[in-house]
């Protein structure tokens, strides 16, 4: 095969084979060493080194080098006026053939006693990337014009490749910022969401941490349900702000220690719609926050209110806010009543399951606290929220095993094998 | 004569000289197992190195560059390096290059190992 084009076979290859080495953007350093490889390897050059520039210590820092001994130095300080000279040099330009515009001046000397014959300033749309620097052909022959076009050709290729990643970098970097500016965000709305709760729940002097009990119990249910993190977090929110709409409500109609009439009913009954009102103009990182305000007082029988809702006609994160709420009434004491005890909210759960509440969500809760009372789970959810005493009892956990298996018989099995 | 495989390059020693066993695609992977192998080699003592391409059907530019690491190993460690059984593509190829410059060619292992002793004598 005649040179020339045995020359055009080799050079194509190494300009194909760079492609994919500044493509697969993956390891950077895999990538950097591939390319310069191919570079030497493109025209049998036997030295040579690659820099990159790191612009904020003014410095060129060498990536890769071949053949230039252990004493080649790390970095190159570059002055400002030096700096200025790359970028004026042009993408690629060879600086060998150009006497009196010399890049790296101040180690001419250095970098010749070193075999370096050729500097290639790395330039990428005015911004100054890199240098390299490479020292004779195995061929002893001088650089032809072919050659330097070829090799600027490549350092082209390397330098776009050196300032993607740097682009890379900057973008994770930004992408990092804003996932902890995005975190801080969260966080500051949850604490402003929870002292809004807390708000609440003031006005009401006998169901202190209500609404934070809502929310907790939410979230258990939600998790129990398998729902995802996100959709976790946003339905503990609604738990948090469900009785937002109570602020509107007079404080002794809240505070009755008696069973309220039927016009202060009227009233209390409000605070759903006015929840609503509150919290729809609010732009939530959650979705449906104001309708689960709004239908947390919603029956699947129809008989409940704002709106009279049915069955399905009530969103899933409604029906478990309207659990959590409930149960949350049962098991705390108010003036009037004393709580519930245990066996009697799993008997009034099993009243109202299919009019009041929905069975998936019964049955998740069930399951929950199964697992609690069972000590399958390290977690004592329950037992923080209850107090000591209240689901530790052995009757328990039969009680709540039967429960699920009215509602979910395929459940039945499971929950029968484990107390 | 002690023989080695396995993960790294194959390779045989014969004396002071060993034969280095290059695959079938001489890339930046294998390329770099032989030049590692040649700088152990020569730090055990190794005098003259032989690398066999009989397997060798294509060495692309990072190949090149890796050669050209091994012969700058080997010119400073004043050790002498020689490829047998190069196809004729890839001895044009070293030839356009200027490989042959700075490495003997020889038609066969036999023909490099006793190109090495002549040479020492």
């Amino acid at each position: 095969m005649a040179f020339e084009t045995q020359r055009l076979i080799h050079t194509f290859a190494a300009l194909s084979d760079l492609g994919q080495e500044i493509a697969d953007q993956g390891d950077f350093q895999e990538m950097v060493r591939g390319s310069f490889h191919l570079l030497l390897g493109s025209l049998a050059i036997r030295r040579g080194a690659l820099a990159e520039y790191d612009r904020r210590q003014g410095v060129m820092r060498f990536i890769a080098t071949r053949g230039l001994g252990s004493e080649f130095p790390d970095l190159l300080p570059l002055s400002t006026e030096e700096t200025r000279l790359l970028f004026e040099s042009n993408p690629g330009a060879v600086q060998a053939d150009r006497p009196g515009v010399d890049p790296v001046g101040t180690y001419t000397r250095v970098l010749e006693q070193m075999g370096v014959e050729l500097s290639i300033p790395l330039v990428v749309r005015g911004d100054v990337i890199g240098l390299v620097l490479l020292g004779e052909k195995a061929s002893g022959e001088p650089f032809s014009k072919e050659d330097r076009e070829l090799l600027q050709s490549m350092s082209r290729h390397i330098g776009a490749g050196i300032k993607t990643h740097r682009l890379m970098e900057e973008l994770e970097h930004k992408a990092e910022e804003n996932r902890q500016l995005y975190d801080g965000l969260r966080t500051i709305y949850k604490d402003t969401v929870r002292a809004f709760a807390a708000a609440i729940d003031i006005k009401d002097k006998y169901t202190q941490g209500h609404s934070e009990r809502v929310g907790r119990y939410s979230e258990i249910i939600a998790r129990e349900l398998g729902w995802s993190e996100d959709r976790v977090e946003g339905i503990a929110i609604a738990g948090y702000l469900h009785d937002i709409g109570k602020l509107i409500v007079e404080r002794d109609i809240i505070n009755a220690p008696y069973r309220i009439n039927a016009k202060e009913s009227k009233e209390l009954n409000q605070h759903p719609a006015a929840g609503f009102e509150i919290l729809e103009p609010i732009h939530h990182p959650y979705a449906d926050i104001p309708l689960m305000a709004r239908h947390h007082h919603e029956r699947l029988d129809g008989r409940g209110y704002p709106d009279g809702l049915k069955g399905d006609e009530i969103s899933i994160g409604a029906r478990i806010v309207t659990l959590a709420d409930s149960f949350d009434a049962m098991t705390t004491d108010r003036p009037y009543r004393k709580r519930r005890t245990m066996e009697e909210v799993v008997v009034d759960l099993r009243a109202c399951t299919g009019k009041q509440f929905a069975p998936e969500v019964v049955c998740a809760l069930c399951r929950a606290l199964l697992k609690e009372v069972n000590g399958e789970t390290n977690e004592r959810r329950f037992l923080k929220l209850l107090g000591k005493g209240y689901i530790e009892n052995e009757r328990i956990a039969p009680l709540i095993a039967e429960l699920i298996s009215e509602l979910d018989p395929q459940e039945s099995s499971k929950a029968a094998g484990t107390f | 004569m002690t023989e080695t495989a396995g993960d790294a390059v194959r390779s045989r020693c014969i004396g002071e000289t060993t034969v280095i066993y290059a695959s079938d695609y001489l890339n930046k992977l294998s390329g770099e197992r032989i030049e590692r192998e040649c700088q152990r080699q020569l730090e055990s003592g190794c005098r003259s190195l032989v690398i066999n391409f009989r397997d060798t059907e294509l060495v692309n530019s990072i190949g090149v560059s890796i050669l050209m690491g091994v012969i700058d190993t080997a010119e400073r460690n004043n050790a002498q390096l020689v490829f047998s059984n190069v196809n004729n593509h890839t001895v044009e190829l070293f030839q356009m290059l200027g490989l042959t410059r700075h490495v003997g060619l020889a038609q066969d292992e036999q023909d490099a190992l006793g190109l090495i002793t002549a040479e020492r004598l």
